[in-house]
């Protein structure tokens, strides 16, 4: 292992190193804000040294441990992107902490690396280290408040997360079971040489896939084990559960992506099969989401359900890359479309919400009643960003969505994208069920809403990339397209 | 590069929704005095292409004013606008309905400011379906119009708003969720957006049935129509919408579902358009019939010119699916006239609401006597509905029921006509009724105090008679740049 290969590791090391400065910094500084400022730092250094590879790309590190590749990278800024976001946006929250604030800021960065790796993680080991990571520190993060509803769904988040590390390990044992790899690259090649020309004939690779998925699929809140969603959403603060519907379900798709694609993607009769089982998941998921959905009155129970709706669309990408054939690469550029979209849509959305609620206290949706008059910049962000879930012009949710069924439809999935269309159609309704009372209902009072500057900023942010991404997506599509190249071969 | 007409026209309302949305505090005058300039800068531009507009048969089946620049390279979406025939006159009728909706609201106090961003967005979103020669982007149009139609019906709007609203969104987002996947499909068939290259596709690689993307894309625009079963989100929509919106959503949205048969469903599927014509002219007849039956046994005034703008777009379907060339363009300038009719008769249900608070016909009575010019005008507006010869409404319907009847395109297209004209018969009887009961009659001791029309309303009403006369008597000055428009598309039918 060259020393010299370290340097790739600057984003994550950076960061990590920033975490434990914040830690330390904590003992002795009284002024919290300065924690916050140090973190949004060390997201900016890492930031900058991510950037830096771009170009570069296309190396396999620590032995096929790691990939550099435009695709890992893109998700690495994603990730870091979503945690700067969410730590400026914190500042109006964390008063509810009262102590172990510096912990936070730290977990919250120590968890983006962990997703960072997971990103660019190639081989069955480091993704399993690295999810952990990951998902240790949300579990902490998620039972922060410590009152009832929180530490509820923190140890609910734990449990079911470690039977969903179970599963995924059962997966990968078998996968290595049969094929004696735990590189997906080499993986890959051992599963291209097998005999015979059906899944039939394999069924260790049937199982294994399956458990794979299923592991995943807890990740990134896939039908049937999108349970724990709403529950920990509601419980956990508010940032936090921004945090956890847009980075952690980016790099649950990453990591998925990453897995299928390379491992499993070739020969035609293994992708077309993960692909139909995608296909039919997201069907179902999306359908699940949007309906539960309308009968939901907890704001964040709704964004909760509403973001296993949302997982349902990406999981169209998902299928689509399954059933393409040869270098057509329509479906991953359509998902990473699509989760740019998503995170600056949901990160925008959140972070509205915790400006209101954190005023009137409560995060029920009728209580936002004329929002409209008390804090007018506040609910229309809110509703543009509701406006981008449902899919509606000039809001990047519609190209995203056009972008992503485009996919679909060239690569004979025209069913799923009916599907998708007349889901959107019913989500139209529980987000503008919120959007009416915001504008139509009676103030309870003429209270302005107050909000820090660093909360304004993050939310300005989402608003202008979600215009952005909406009006002038050609740029944004071409960076798509580029993070598209993931690292396949040897 | 010459200079970009149809942009300007397109973005000159957004100009004024953002000096309005920045503007501290206005006051209300001031708003509608921006919203006015604003939207009359754009008709006076409009009136200037229709000045400019190439008549001559050498621009036949041509786009004019065209403005081409690249938007998303990945799918070949371009920011594409134009107008032939078939869009202008919908162009002229949209921005012209667009400030006389602005005198309408002159007296909109609740939240103005508000109010006029929404109704400036809503005029460029109709404006852009029209103008839009990309797919895509006449997609993204097509649904912006839903977010201030949205608004405008659940803040300003009466009676079970926010129930009629979000009826209407959901019909239309189903609609235009199964046209983005027949426009999807087209796109992976012929690889391009461009709404001109399409016209006339063959069914070589189709990646499903032509047929299927047709009625993919007719279903998105029956609903916005609307057509016989699925109109039901129309009487609701327009009951409990403010005036200003009723007026423009009778007068200009529903011909986004016309425009876009002809568009894209005629246009790009002629073969399969001609297989399933009778289909389509039996439910357009069933349309005529059951909107006028309907119309008839209305109590509220408003609804009742809501089911009669069911009514009479079943002309139009039954004009666009005769496929003959002559019915066609019967078709458009229908829509052309319904758009100023029932936009006048919306504008005056309105006043009569606004003067006596009262819409409901048991309850009215009488009031000829307080409102000289608002009966004379109603009654215009009411004879042109059932085609008095010397209005619009005349000129529009007389093309459509000639070019119908004399269709080779559809077996036994004359009983359907015959019957369709019947259509005609109800809509007397309806209209005269409805004017009866509401003004003649003996005075009711409780209207004594009503008001008649102001200068303002004056101006708008005027406004409306004097285009519904000019069409009436003079229909060339339409039908001249409709034809332009519609031959091509009647050559691309094999009929001619």
């Amino acid at each position: 292992m060259p020393l010299s290969e370290f340097r790739f590791l600057t984003p994550e090391l950076s960061l990590l190193g920033f975490a434990l400065l914040v830690i330390l910094l904590d003992l002795f500084i009284k002024q919290k804000k300065i924690l916050a400022g140090i973190s949004v730092a060390g997201v900016i250094v890492s930031a900058g040294f991510t950037m830096a590879m771009w170009g570069e790309s296309g190396t396999a590190i620590f032995g096929r441990m790691l990939a550099v590749d435009n695709f890992a990278l893109f998700f690495k800024l994603l990730t870091l992107a979503a945690a700067g976001l969410v730590i400026l946006a914190s500042q109006d929250y964390v008063s509810k902490f009262r102590r172990f604030q510096g912990e936070y800021y730290a977990l919250v960065l120590i968890s983006a690396a962990g997703m960072m790796l997971l990103a660019a993680a190639t081989d069955l080991i480091s993704i399993y280290v690295s999810l952990e990571l990951t998902g240790i520190s949300l579990y902490v993060l998620t039972a922060f408040l410590k009152d009832n509803k929180s530490s509820e769904a923190g140890l609910k988040y734990l449990l079911l997360g470690a039977v969903a590390s179970a599963v995924l390990l059962y997966g990968m044992a078998l996968t290595f079971g049969f094929t004696g790899k735990t590189c997906l690259m080499c993986i890959a090649e051992y599963v291209q040489g097998m005999p015979g020309a059906s899944l039939l004939s394999h069924p260790a690779l049937i199982l294994a896939m399956v458990l794979l998925a299923a592991g995943f699929g807890f990740k990134i809140a896939s039908f049937p084990f999108q349970m724990w969603v709403p529950d920990v959403y509601e419980g956990a603060p508010t940032p936090v559960t921004a945090y956890l519907s847009v980075a952690s379900k980016a790099a649950g798709f990453a990591v998925i992506l990453r897995i299928f694609f390379v491992a499993l993607g070739s020969p035609e009769w293994l992708s077309l099969n993960w692909g139909w089982m995608f296909a039919v998941l997201s069907a179902i998921t999306m359908t699940v989401g949007n309906v539960v959905a309308l009968l939901q009155s907890n704001i964040k129970r709704l964004l909760g359900y509403s973001s296993i709706a949302q997982a349902g669309y990406l999981m169209v990408g998902l299928a689509t890359v399954g059933m393409a054939s040869g270098s057509d690469a329509l479906g991953q550029s359509g998902l990473i479309f699509f989760l740019m979209s998503y995170a600056v849509t949901n990160l925008g959305a959140f972070i509205a919400i915790i400006a209101i609620t954190n005023k009137i206290n409560s995060d029920e949706i009728n209580k936002f009643a004329g929002m409209g008059k008390r804090a007018p910049l506040l609910a229309a962000a809110l509703t543009l960003c509701l406006i981008s879930l449902i899919g509606l012009p000039p809001t990047a949710g519609l190209i995203a969505k056009v972008y992503i069924f485009s996919g679909a439809v060239q690569n004979g999935l025209l069913w799923l994208v009916i599907v998708a269309v007349i889901n959107s159609a019913i989500s139209a309704f529980y987000y503008l069920k919120v959007v009416k009372v915001m504008w139509t209902g009676a103030p309870a009072s003429e209270e302005k809403v107050p909000s820090t500057w660093a909360l304004r900023f993050a939310l300005g942010f989402c608003c202008f990339f979600v215009l952005l991404l909406g009006l002038i997506p050609g740029g944004f599509v071409g960076i798509a397209q580029t993070a598209a190249q993931i690292l396949a071969a040897l | 590069m010459s200079f970009p007409y149809l942009s300007t026209i397109l973005f000159l309302p957004v100009v004024g929704l953002v000096i309005i949305a920045l503007w501290p505090r206005p006051q209300q005058k001031q708003i509608k005095i921006t919203a006015l300039i604003f939207t009359l800068a754009s008709f006076i531009l409009s009136l200037a292409v229709f000045y400019l507009f190439n008549r001559s048969s050498g621009a036949m089946g041509q786009m004019q004013f065209e403005e081409k620049l690249s938007w998303i390279p990945a799918i070949n979406a371009f920011y594409h606008l134009g107008v032939d025939g078939l869009s202008l006159p919908l162009v002229i009728l949209m921005t012209f309905l667009g400030v006389l909706a602005i005198f309408v609201s002159w007296n909109v106090q609740l939240r103005p400011k508000e109010y006029f961003i929404w109704l400036l967005l809503l005029e460029t979103s109709i404006l852009g379906v029209f103008m839009s020669l990309d797919l895509v982007l006449f997609f993204l149009f097509w649904e912006l119009e839903l977010l201030p139609m949205y608004f405008l019906i659940s803040v300003w709007g009466g009676g079970r708003k926010e129930y009629s609203a979000i009826k209407y969104v959901i019909y239309t987002l189903v609609g235009s969720a199964l046209m983005l996947a027949g426009i999807l499909s087209i796109y992976f068939t012929t690889g391009s957006l461009n709404m001109m290259e399409l016209a006339g596709m063959s069914a070589a690689k189709a990646v499903i049935p032509l047929a299927a993307m047709f009625f993919l894309l007719l279903t998105g625009f029956a609903i916005k129509l609307p057509v016989f079963p699925l109109h039901t989100w129309l009487p609701d929509a327009h009951t409990d919408a403010p005036t200003a919106a009723s007026v423009i959503l009778a007068g200009a949205l529903l011909k986004m579902g016309g425009y876009g048969m002809i568009r894209l469903c005629v246009s790009i599927f002629p073969q399969v358009a001609l297989q399933y014509a009778p289909l389509l002219v039996v439910l357009a007849v069933i349309s005529v019939l059951y909107g006028a039956a309907v119309t008839l046994r209305q109590k509220d005034l408003k609804r009742l010119i809501a089911y009669s703008s069911v009514s009479h777009m079943g002309y139009v379907l039954l004009g666009i699916f005769a496929l003959s060339q002559i019915s066609i363009t019967g078709a458009v300038l229908q829509m052309f006239s319904h758009g100023i009719i029932t936009g006048l008769l919306f504008a005056m249900v309105g006043l009569v609401y606004d003067k006596s608070h009262e819409r409901n016909l048991d309850n009215l009575g009488g009031l000829a006597r307080q409102m000289p010019v608002i009966v004379v005008v109603f009654s215009i507006a009411g004879l042109a509905s059932l085609g008095l010869p010397g209005t619009s409404g005349f000129a529009a319907e007389f093309i459509t029921f000639a070019g119908s009847y004399s269709s080779q395109a559809v077996n036994h297209i004359q009983l359907y006509t015959i019957l369709g004209v019947f259509g005609i018969v109800l809509t007397a009887g309806y209209i005269l009724w409805m004017l009866q009961r509401v003004f003649y009659g003996p005075p009711l001791e409780k209207f004594a105090k009503v008001t008649d029309a102001n200068t303002v309303d004056k101006i708008c009403i005027f406004s409306f008679v004097a285009a519904i006369m000019l069409v009436g008597i003079y229909p060339a000055i339409l039908t001249n740049i409709i034809k332009i428009g519609v031959e091509p598309i009647a050559r691309l039918l094999g009929a001619g």
